[in-house]
């Protein structure tokens, strides 16, 4: 076992522990936290793969970004647990069945001929001028640049729906209006007085 | 450098001799990066408490010395409120929950030395040098909140939980500009390594500092840094602590060692965002004039002259400007950065794609 066989170890251990955590754990928080730690530590394996840019892209996205505001919106949640688990073996055989499916076609795919160990062999180490970056920038911006385009305006479809959905209109919605603030002077607010001083006695 | 190879070889036979080898260079290397850094950080602060000290006509510390040598009169008392840190008790308060409540300062300061792995000092000396170097900084400063976040809601107090929230929603919203810049910044370098970025800035004759990525990119420039103020919840950004406001946001439960280490993080930062926007924006490790004098000097040392002046700055900041109030600064985030740097990649992309940038095989040049 060389040393990059036991990092592998090591980080899918981890994965595999946190991400049972994640849906074991009863404080939401910390299985908020534990997510992001699967996403870590699977960052960890990706560059094992040599996929460095995928491997810093997911820490930056949605550990940076995405479970920050995950978190935020766990921790402003008043749940209530005992509520969440009344129905839990209620809906345990349906859960367990679409679970087993899950599994089923996941195996299907990984020990089909597609993506097999002989089908996806280990990368070839890169050359240090080799940069994953760039290949990537290349494909998405030549083959796949229809899907790459699609999927940018699906995206800010979703966006602008979810902005259009939300925002409200109310009467009574107290607001500033910025760019007035802003261009206020001094002659609109400072009024100087001049007044006679008092006669002393 | 090789004979000790050769030995570590030697002793412990090839393969594991040169493991530990490397295990060893690159401890020591790290030690060469965090113990300076500890110690810029130690006397940042009190450069901080001089200079605000002069500019509101204080002296600021001035008690403590180095075996009562005079003319060092204040230069013991960063090192006297370090063992003042270590000296205290950390309190735990009763329902917080105990264990993010010690994880919280540990998770600040993990990603703010992290990130020092990949920075360039000088042409060669640079600890990781990796090809998306600017991804993992970016990556591991956006890690940085969860800190904040993580402390702010196991200390179980109001003022904590909001101070948690504004610092949440102000890192996400500046981490965007922050981002937007740096993708004009790798436009014009072509590349995502930081030593290959300040070598991008070289040029071709002697008068360097007009190479300097801060004259064709100024507006991202000045986005950069701003974000990077922002982004270190310094003042006049630092609602998250808002002592006028919210007593103390975040850290207001923590004392002692575990505060101590929540204020390295805060000012380990400052430096990593001045030493970052000097490497983008201003060259990095060259002289701003290729010219007898001045190319003499060793790299790392204009590295760091232009990470003091930058230092500066974020001290003459809290020095000047009032805090701001917390919807002005998502205003400013969203309204005024975003949209700049957005504008900004597209006349850099319109300028990159001119017959003349595409003629000469250089992405934007002024000085044709």
């Amino acid at each position: 076992m060389n040393f990059q066989d036991i990092i592998f170890y090591f980080f899918s251990s981890v994965l595999i522990v946190s991400a049972l955590g994640v849906i074991t754990v009863r404080n939401p928080v910390y299985s908020a936290l534990l997510l992001v730690l699967s996403f870590v530590t699977s960052a960890g394996l990706w560059l094992l793969l040599e996929a460095e840019f995928l491997a810093i892209t997911l820490v930056l996205v949605y550990v940076g970004a995405v479970m920050v505001l995950f978190l935020f919106v766990v921790m402003m949640l008043d749940i209530n647990l005992d509520k969440l688990r009344e129905g839990f073996w209620k809906w345990f055989p349906i859960g367990g069945i679409v679970a087993l499916v899950m599994v089923v076609e996941i195996a299907i795919v990984m020990f089909g001929q597609y993506f097999s160990l002989d089908a996806m062999p280990a990368p070839e180490p890169k050359t240090v001028e080799y940069s994953n970056t760039k290949e990537l920038g290349r494909l998405l911006y030549t083959e796949y640049v229809y899907a790459f385009e699609l999927a940018a305006v699906l995206l800010l479809v979703a966006m602008i729906a979810a902005i259009a959905l939300t925002l409200r209109h109310r009467e009574d919605k107290k607001s500033l209006d910025v760019a007035k603030q802003v261009s206020v002077k001094k002659e609109d607010r400072l009024r100087i007085v001049t007044m006679p001083a008092e006669k002393k006695g | 450098m090789e004979s000790i190879q050769q030995l570590f070889e030697q002793v412990f036979g090839a393969e594991l001799g040169y493991m530990l080898f490397s295990l060893s260079t690159n401890l020591t290397f790290i030690f060469a990066i965090i113990v300076p850094l500890l110690l810029g950080v130690a006397y940042l602060t009190f450069a901080e408490r001089k200079i605000i000290a002069y500019m509101q006509i204080r002296v600021g510390p001035n008690r403590v010395t180095f075996f009562g040598i005079p003319w060092l009169r204040g230069w013991g008392q960063p090192i006297a409120d370090a063992v003042k840190a270590l000296m205290k008790e950390i309190v735990v308060p009763a329902g917080a929950n105990k264990f993010l409540f010690i994880l919280a300062p540990i998770l600040t300061i993990m990603p703010a030395l992290a990130a020092w792995a990949v920075v360039p000092f000088s042409a060669e000396m640079v600890l990781a040098d990796i090809n998306a170097g600017l991804l993992y900084i970016l990556a591991m400063t956006s890690m940085g909140i969860y800190g904040v976040i993580i402390a702010g809601w196991a200390s179980n107090s109001k003022y904590a939980f909001l101070g948690a929230m504004r610092s949440a929603a102000q890192v996400v919203s500046y981490e965007l500009a922050m981002g937007f810049a740096l993708v004009c910044v790798l436009m014009m370098s072509q590349s995502l390594n930081l030593g290959d970025i300040v070598r991008g800035q070289q040029g071709d004759n002697w008068i360097s500092f007009l190479h300097w990525f801060w004259i064709p990119l100024f507006p991202m420039f000045l986005v950069y840094f701003i974000s990077g103020v922002a982004e270190t919840n310094r003042a006049p950004f630092d609602v998250a602590e808002g002592e006028s406001e919210i007593v103390a946001g975040f850290h207001v439960d923590y004392s002692g060692m575990a505060f101590t280490v929540f204020f390295l993080a805060e000012y380990a930062n400052m430096i990593l965002v001045a030493t970052l926007t000097a490497i983008m924006f201003l060259g990095g490790w060259l002289p701003p004039l290729d010219i007898a004098p001045l190319n003499m000097i060793p790299g790392f040392i204009w590295l760091l002259l232009k990470i003091a002046f930058l230092l500066f700055f974020f001290l003459w900041f809290r020095a000047t400007f009032p805090r701001y109030r917390y919807d002005q600064i998502m205003r400013l985030g969203w309204k005024v950065f975003i949209p700049i740097t957005i504008v900004w990649i597209v006349v850099l992309g319109v300028i990159m794609q001119l017959p003349e940038s595409i003629q000469n095989d250089v992405p934007l040049n002024l000085w044709f």
